[in-house]
């Protein structure tokens, strides 16, 4: 009797919901008319931050999100307005974008395709995201990058290193303000035949994913041309924390170079267990053995500690250039944050600062608009001197740093110097180039 | 009704009412107040309530009924995930062939990783399934990337063939639909400062979990059902009794596999993208704590569970600190330093945390999970009310409504 009571009077209150929900909405119920998913209607705008916060690359992340904050709060006209003030485009005024204040929302990518796809939907569905940046892995780059395309929002690629991001999986959609493994190989190639000679047999250990793949064969190609040798490329898994069992087999090869195609947590790793080998002080084919980090940064260099001293590698941007650009963020993220950015922290302040500047130019939050902004785009006073946004593959073209692990740190944070500025002309290749064919860029997609 | 008896109609009737009305439930705050960051209500994360739903009904399944506890569920639903993708890239963007090439392609996945895996019990055939999946998680990150698109993830592309739907104009990839209805598709209703947002994918999906919660039932109530929980009690005793337990295993096992596959349909037809990532022990794991959260062996638990850890997980993680400050923006700035340190720990990447910490609460004292913690509380106020109607009107002064 009693349950009867309870579950009539559910039953009931149930029914009032059900009636209230069908009867008032038929006058309420709102068609989708906005222009562009996500059209900001008040007096702000939000953007999506999509970082690692766990996982491997979870030191780069929280970098990133330092240097989103710091952008915004330049955005909105606090603090000394960083590489606002050195831009090229003067278009920002530092009142928001468009006047409206800019607001944010994080998530975690975990580094994983699917929790950043989910991370990214619920910035889009829920929060009213206009645009989403970041990330420290090519991978989800391109997971999230297609996703944009298909909801109708700008994705700014945060650090991504791989070929197929603005290769075989660009999209309309998308924009890489880092470089790629293409320029990697093409700018560390004359360095590293000054520095070893054109007769050296080269052995790669590669991390077994996306990224390894691509960066091996543009190191591969590029050495090659030059007269490079390639012993042998060997996988190895991504997870893999001890790489002594590829090293040994290093050992007994007639290779006089190893390049390590790893990033983060396993360059560290393997370029330790390298010089624990002794390879570093091995002599192969009567020459000094040799080791390669195509993609350097400086977390990675202070992973390793005093093993990469005189190590070469490539790299986006590095806290010590003396340009105007470098010299403003560095400034005022140090002040902010009481140490020197990241070249992860530097793309994505960057790639928020650009975004802003292309919907300000526009003159519209339209995802369309905003991509035609971006296209063709040369600015310069961000770090990176003059820059092209290439209108074909949304890449960013710009000078590539050859960096080399220094001999005598002067602090933690000083663990790298710059041994060439390589230019422009020389990174920069064909749209339809070998290594990055079989994509379609498809059109801009505002959605709704 | 629907060779249910009274109590389990009881049941389905409400889980029905629940998922057609979540749109409302799901949203309890206002879009504009600062409690609106705790609304679960929009598309993708329902649809994900509901896909998870499905992954924990079908793994209980198997972990309820007869005990084996699978460490490699994830490699079903990543199989089934492929196998729609691969679907809706050369056939049609209709779901429908998609997901049901997912539950054969699973299932029959489940066969063969059951048929070997089920030689051994206890310990032993939990390592041999997360063998499995490990093996499969690593096959596809790299050697099978021709498959599988490796660490990327297979995606759409523009020039798939997809042979049953006519060539797109528009130069971009058509959206998922269910003949015709897309599945991102939907409509906003705004009541006031509320907003619900219904959408046609999320329906797809409660639809299919309603199914399956049935098939589910009527399993657990079935002759056959009764053989696995033989099974679970003692093994030894059903083999003298003459009977093989071996096909009834593997029957179990083949279905939860089918259920998983029909997840991983499910998941690339709301979001055609299928990750190799979907298939590594962890996702196995949390499978296995979405079950035990919410109560194994009970019909509704593994959905709660799923529900639980699919919130703390999207909207736990996106709270920052930036917010904390403006909830406690009220308060004199150093106390609001101190709150904000002390939670932050709990937020943001720290909802692992805060998840960990509620599920050792749930196994130390409520070992049957959420559902034995609502059991506990009916039947409280069940006790409290009887003892107020024989007591009469002395009680009623520490009566507290049982609403």
């Amino acid at each position: 009797m009693k349950d009867m009571r309870i579950s009539r009077r559910g039953l009931l209150k149930g029914t009032a919901v059900l009636g209230a929900g069908l009867a008032a909405p038929t006058v309420l119920m709102r068609p989708a008319s906005a222009a562009f998913t996500n059209e900001p209607t008040g007096g702000s705008v939000t953007l999506g931050f999509n970082v690692p916060q766990s996982g491997p690359y979870a030191d780069e992340g929280a970098d990133e999100l330092r240097a989103y904050e710091l952008a915004v709060e330049h955005l909105n006209g606090g603090g000394d307005g960083g590489m606002m003030s050195t831009f090229s485009s003067k278009a920002l005024k530092g009142n928001g974008i468009l006047g409206k204040k800019v607001e944010y929302v994080t998530g975690d990518t975990q580094t994983k395709s699917d929790a950043a796809r989910a991370s990214a939907k619920s910035m889009i569905e829920k929060d009213g995201a206009i645009m989403i940046t970041g990330g420290s892995s090519s991978g989800v780059a391109v997971a999230v990058q297609a996703l944009c395309q298909e909801a109708g929002i700008i994705f700014m690629a945060g650090l991504t290193h791989s070929n197929d991001t603005t290769g075989k999986d660009k999209k309309a959609n998308g924009f890489r303000h880092f470089f790629n493994s293409y320029m990697s190989g093409a700018a560390l190639a004359p360095v590293l035949k000054n520095a070893y000679g054109t007769d050296r047999k080269a052995y790669h250990l590669t991390a077994d994913y996306n990224w390894g793949y691509t960066t091996e064969e543009a190191v591969r190609t590029s050495t090659e041309a030059m007269g490079w040798e390639t012993v042998s490329a060997v996988k190895t898994p991504l997870a893999a924390t001890d790489f002594s069992a590829y090293i040994t087999p290093v050992l007994q090869s007639d290779a006089d170079v190893l390049v390590l195609n790893h990033y983060g947590g396993n360059m560290v790793n393997s370029l330790t267990n390298a010089v624990q080998f002794g390879l570093r002080d091995r002599q192969a084919n009567g020459k000094n053995f040799e080791i390669i980090v195509p993609l350097y940064s400086r977390l990675m260099a202070k992973g390793a500690g005093a093993n990469v001293k005189g190590i070469f590698g490539s790299t986006n941007w590095h806290w010590s250039l003396q340009d105007e650009g470098s010299k403003a963020f560095v400034k005022s993220f140090g002040t902010k944050y009481g140490f020197p950015p990241s070249q992860a922290a530097h793309t994505c302040y960057v790639q928020a600062i650009l975004y802003a500047d292309a919907v300000e130019r526009a003159q519209s939050f339209n995802p369309c608009a905003v991509v035609e902004a971006l296209e063709g785009f040369e600015f310069d006073g961000m770090g990176n001197g003059p820059t092209l946004y290439r209108a074909e593959d949304h890449q960013c073209f710009k000078d590539v740093l050859v960096v080399k692990g220094k001999e005598n740190p002067s602090s933690e944070f000083d663990l790298l110097e710059i041994v060439e500025v390589t230019p422009v002309e020389q990174v920069t290749y064909a749209p339809d180039h070998p290594q990055f064919a079989g994509g379609e860029l498809g059109k801009c997609n505002p959605g709704a | 009704m629907l060779g249910l008896d009274n109590r389990d109609m009881k049941l389905f009737i409400w889980v029905v009412c629940i998922t057609v009305l979540a749109p409302f439930i799901l949203n309890p705050f206002p879009a504009e107040s600062e409690l609106a960051q705790f609304n679960a209500g929009y598309p993708d994360l329902m649809q994900r309530f509901m896909i998870f739903g499905i992954f924990a009904i079908g793994f209980n399944i198997l972990f309820g009924l007869t005990g084996y506890l699978s460490f490699g569920h994830a490699a079903f639903l990543g199989v089934g995930s492929y196998a729609g993708v691969w679907m809706l890239k050369l056939v049609s963007m209709n779901v429908i062939p998609a997901i049901i090439i997912s539950v054969i392609v699973a299932g029959l996945f489940s066969l063969v990783v059951g048929y070997i895996s089920l030689r051994r019990s206890g310990i032993y055939f939990s390592i041999l399934t997360l063998a499995f999946a490990q093996m499969s998680f690593a096959l596809a990150y790299s050697v099978l990337t021709p498959i599988t698109n490796g660490e990327t993830g297979l995606q759409l592309a523009l020039d798939d063939p997809r042979i049953l739907d006519s060539a797109s104009s528009t130069g971009s990839i058509p959206p998922t639909n269910f003949f015709g209805i897309e599945m991102r598709d939907g409509f906003e209703l705004a009541l006031g400062p509320w907003e619900f947002v219904f959408n046609f994918g999320y329906y797809l999906c409660a639809v299919v979990m309603l199914v399956s919660f049935y098939l589910s039932m009527r399993i657990f109530r079935s002759p056959f059902g009764m053989m696995l929980r033989a099974i679970k009690t003692n093994q030894q005793r059903l083999r003298y009794t003459g009977k093989n337990p071996r096909p009834y295993n593997l029957a179990a096992f083949v279905i939860s596999g089918m259920y998983a596959g029909l997840a991983g349909g499910l998941m690339v037809a709301m979001d055609p993208l299928a990750g190799a990532e979907r298939m590594q022990w962890t996702a196995s794991g949390e499978v296995v704590l979405m079950t035990i959260l919410g109560g194994a062996g009970t019909l509704l638990g593994p959905m709660v569970g799923a529900g639980v850890i699919k919130y703390f997980e999207n909207i736990f993680s996106k709270i920052n600190d930036a917010l904390l400050y403006e909830w406690f923006s009220a308060m004199p700035e150093g106390l609001q330093d101190v709150f904000v340190f002390l939670i932050h720990p709990f937020i943001g990447k720290g909802w692992h945390l805060t998840l960990g910490i509620m599920f050792m609460l749930v196994v130390i004292f409520l070992p049957g999970g959420v559902v034995e913690g609502g059991q506990r509380l009916a039947a409280l106020f069940r006790r409290r009310r009887q003892s107020r109607e024989t007591d009469g009107p002395a009680a009623v002064k520490d009566a507290t409504p049982a609403e």
